[in-house]
């Protein structure tokens, strides 16, 4: 078992992909020369040149537009958004072109396409730099969405992503590049749409993804101590999403809590209390509470952006009112 | 063309009404203005009335089911005509309403399947191993049914617990009546009905001492519901305080026996038994007259001084209280005012009185004189801005001119609304009052 930051777990899927597979390329600003803005395509231009790691100009809506017609003419692009918020210059592509292309030619268009790049609030970039944008995506039927929390779960389910004949909305968390991790020697890949329980628990299941895992988990460590076990189920993705596994595990501790970075209204986690209401309704003790990110604009300072995001203390607070 | 009869509201507070009585059955000839059931209403007992003249080919509900307002209760047509899709269009019923033998069942929808067989039942038999968390094998639909089960047992007042609550209560023959919730808003939670269960009483929260009788749940009437609703928001919303005044009460009860005296040679149909109260009553629309600001209404960005002194006399009844309402009640004589609280108060108690008789007053007088109580506060009953609060009459040391001597006292408290009648004010009413209550032949010359 090595232990690997996110970042190099990333590339290793990619490496290894890219070198059994050869449709495969990786383009977007900074990937080649710089060795990617967060250094997750570290030596990847020297190992595959220049036609397969491609630096791009300042122009999303035009690489990803690229990345769409290469996709549907056999190629297997891998386009990196230096951070998704940069992705909505390009959303008409990413929706009206990658997501329905497949649908409206009748299955003759497959597209093989992963989009990826730092999702999510990274420590002082502002309002228009630290958004979370998977419920965004989920929204649209035809594309994936897969979010991974730990570098194990990030080289298994980018693999995943690559090899899947989908468009794939892959959203890394740009606190988690340097978080580490082990990551089996042997190759695996995780499937899409196959949840895991990070934390077994009895009294709560808390429903989460990506980087609030780290908020609930630590939430749930404080709790223990207080004699409440919390269940910690991580998505993975959300589209394909594990509905099975939040039922099992609602069945068994009769309430839920949705932990996500991202704003509350229409946020994916209304959609899992829908679900979990719907198909649990008899195992309810509790409403489903949620936990999200302030509705508003992130702040700059550093002090109010810690306030806005969601964070171990106001989940432990919502998990003892819950039990109360 | 056969048409609905609905539920109609029969007094301006009411949002829903229970059927007492049918007066017709299916297939008897109705015409407009026939009276065709008993409905309770959250005031009295009314009677319905038919719109259609016809055959009244469907009675929907039973009696004793609970109706909102504008909910189906009958069809009238011409006889023999088919209603049976005019039904089937109705609005679903929803689970807290007593369905009926022979009105269509959807099947077909599972959100509309049968009751559970298995009937709740008041008292439980603790189960020997409750450690044992009874995982539901119910589906959805059979929660549904709890509420309807417990409903049809106890009047449709509705539960609050959660679905897990609902699903073990069914398992285990739990009425959730029995049941008290410590969940947020007093929600039952797993937790309540396992407690329950352990102890085999309806109560969780057990002393360790047995109780000398088991626990009631007494459902809530119309009446109930209205006076619970009314007066926590009038107590809530409206600033109260309270003035209080002693009066002497000698020259009121000499006035009283002069009052007897004085009828004892007229025809005894014209007598009344004029008691303290209704020389109360004159009294204080007398001193309402006088005070304008008193006999009002906050009405938000205003204040309305009614220009008519109509006094609501609170009348408690089994089970609840009106206020039958003395119309211009400074212009009636103690006489007049005597017997028609009287009469009110007889109708009262039968149910009977109509909507229009017991709402619209100007101000609200209670009197616990009767109980021997002394003082109190009462609540205001809005949207009136005061209510007079009157004690009974009590033999008291009083100084009268610097000696001791014995007093008759009578206690009277005035509930204000502080938005609209200020601490001086309320005053000066009372002051009036005082003195017309001590000195009532002014009455005769004041108003």
């Amino acid at each position: 078992m090595a232990i690997l930051t996110y970042r190099e777990a990333l590339n290793r899927a990619m490496v290894e992909e890219m070198e059994k597979d050869p449709l495969i390329y990786l383009m977007g600003e900074e990937v080649g020369h710089y060795q990617g803005a967060y250094k997750v395509s570290q030596g990847m231009l020297d190992r595959f040149g220049e036609e397969r790691v491609i630096d791009t100009p300042i122009s999303e809506n035009g690489f990803a537009g690229i990345g769409v017609g290469s996709a549907m003419v056999g190629l297997r692009p891998i386009i990196e958004f230096m951070t998704w918020n940069f992705s909505l210059v390009a959303i008409d592509q990413i929706i009206n072109s990658a997501a329905k292309m497949n649908y409206m030619s009748g299955g003759q268009f497959p597209m093989p396409i992963v989009f990826r790049g730092a999702g999510g609030a990274g420590g002082r970039l502002g309002a228009q730099h630290s958004q979370a944008f998977e419920s965004w995506y989920a929204h649209c039927p035809g594309l994936k969405v897969v979010c991974p929390a730990t570098p194990k779960d990030a080289y298994g389910l980018l693999k995943s992503s690559i090899r899947d004949n989908n468009p794939t909305i892959f959203i890394e968390s740009e606190v988690l590049y340097g978080s580490k991790g082990e990551v089996p020697e042997q190759e695996y890949t995780i499937p899409l749409g196959l949840g895991e329980i990070k934390r077994k628990g009895t009294d709560i299941t808390l429903v989460t993804w990506s980087r609030a895992l780290g908020f609930a988990e630590e939430a749930a460590a404080i709790l223990e101590k207080e004699g409440i076990s919390v269940e910690i189920v991580d998505l993975r993705s959300l589209r394909p999403l594990d509905e099975n596994l939040i039922y099992e595990s609602v069945k068994k501790t009769n309430r839920a809590l949705v932990v996500e970075e991202g704003w509350p209204v229409a946020g994916f986690g209304a959609q899992i209390a829908y679900l979990i209401q719907k198909n649990a309704f008899a195992y309810l003790d509790h409403p489903v509470e949620r936990v999200t990110q302030m509705d508003v604009p992130m702040s700059y300072a550093a002090n109010l952006e810690r306030m806005s995001l969601p964070n171990a203390t106001r989940v432990a607070d919502t998990i003892r009112e819950m039990l109360q | 063309m056969a048409k609905i009869q609905e539920m109609t509201q029969l007094s301006p507070t009411m949002e829903e009404g229970t059927i007492v009585k049918w007066l017709k059955k299916e297939g008897d000839s109705v015409s407009p203005g026939d009276i065709i059931a008993e409905v309770e209403t959250d005031k009295a007992v009314m009677e319905m009335e038919a719109f259609e003249s016809g055959v009244l080919l469907k009675i929907l509900h039973t009696e004793g089911a609970k109706l909102k307002v504008g909910q189906a209760l009958a069809v009238i047509g011409k006889p023999g005509e088919d209603v049976s899709s005019l039904i089937a269009d109705l609005p679903k019923p929803t689970p807290n309403q007593t369905k009926m033998e022979g009105t269509p069942q959807t099947e077909s929808d599972p959100q509309t399947a049968k009751p559970a067989t298995q009937e709740p039942v008041a008292t439980t038999i603790p189960k020997k191993d409750t450690n044992a968390i009874p995982s539901p094998q119910t589906k959805p639909t059979s929660i549904n049914s709890v509420t309807e089960v417990n409903s049809a047992n106890r009047g449709g007042l509705r539960v609050l617990a959660s679905p897990l609550a609902k699903s073990i209560a069914i398992e285990q023959g739990i009425d959730l009546h029995t049941v008290i919730g410590t969940g947020p808003e007093g929600r039952i939670t797993k937790k309540d009905v396992l407690d329950t269960l352990n102890q085999g009483s309806g109560n969780s929260r057990s002393t360790g001492v047995a109780a000398t009788r088991s626990d009631e749940v007494v459902t809530l009437n119309g009446m109930r519901k209205t006076i619970a609703k009314r007066l926590t928001e009038s107590k809530q919303n409206l600033p109260h305080f309270y003035l209080n005044v002693d009066v002497s009460a000698k020259a009121m009860e000499s006035f009283r026996t002069e009052l007897l005296e004085f009828q004892k040679h007229l025809d005894p149909e014209l007598q009344v038994k004029v008691s303290l109260n209704d020389i109360v009553v004159k009294a204080t629309a007398a001193a309402l007259r006088f005070h304008p600001k008193v006999n009002a209404s906050f009405q938000g960005d205003s204040i309305l001084q009614f220009g008519r002194v109509d006094v609501g006399i609170a009348v408690s009844l089994d089970g609840g209280l009106l206020t039958p309402v003395i119309r211009n009640a400074d212009k009636k004589s103690i006489l007049e005012i005597s017997k028609e609280v009287k009469e009110l108060a007889k109708r009262a108690r039968e149910r009977k009185l109509k909507p229009e008789e017991f709402s619209g007053g100007t101000f609200t007088i209670s009197n616990l004189g009767m109980y021997g109580i002394s003082r109190f506060t009462a609540i205001i009953n809005e949207p009136e801005s005061g209510i007079l609060a009157v004690g009974s009459v009590e033999d008291k040391p009083v100084v009268e001119n610097g000696a001791v001597v014995a007093g008759r006292v009578l206690s009277l408290t005035l509930s204000c609304d502080h938005r609209v009648i200020d601490g001086a004010v309320g005053a000066e009413f009372l002051r009036t009052l005082k003195s017309l209550l001590e000195q009532p032949s002014l009455m005769a010359g004041v108003v």
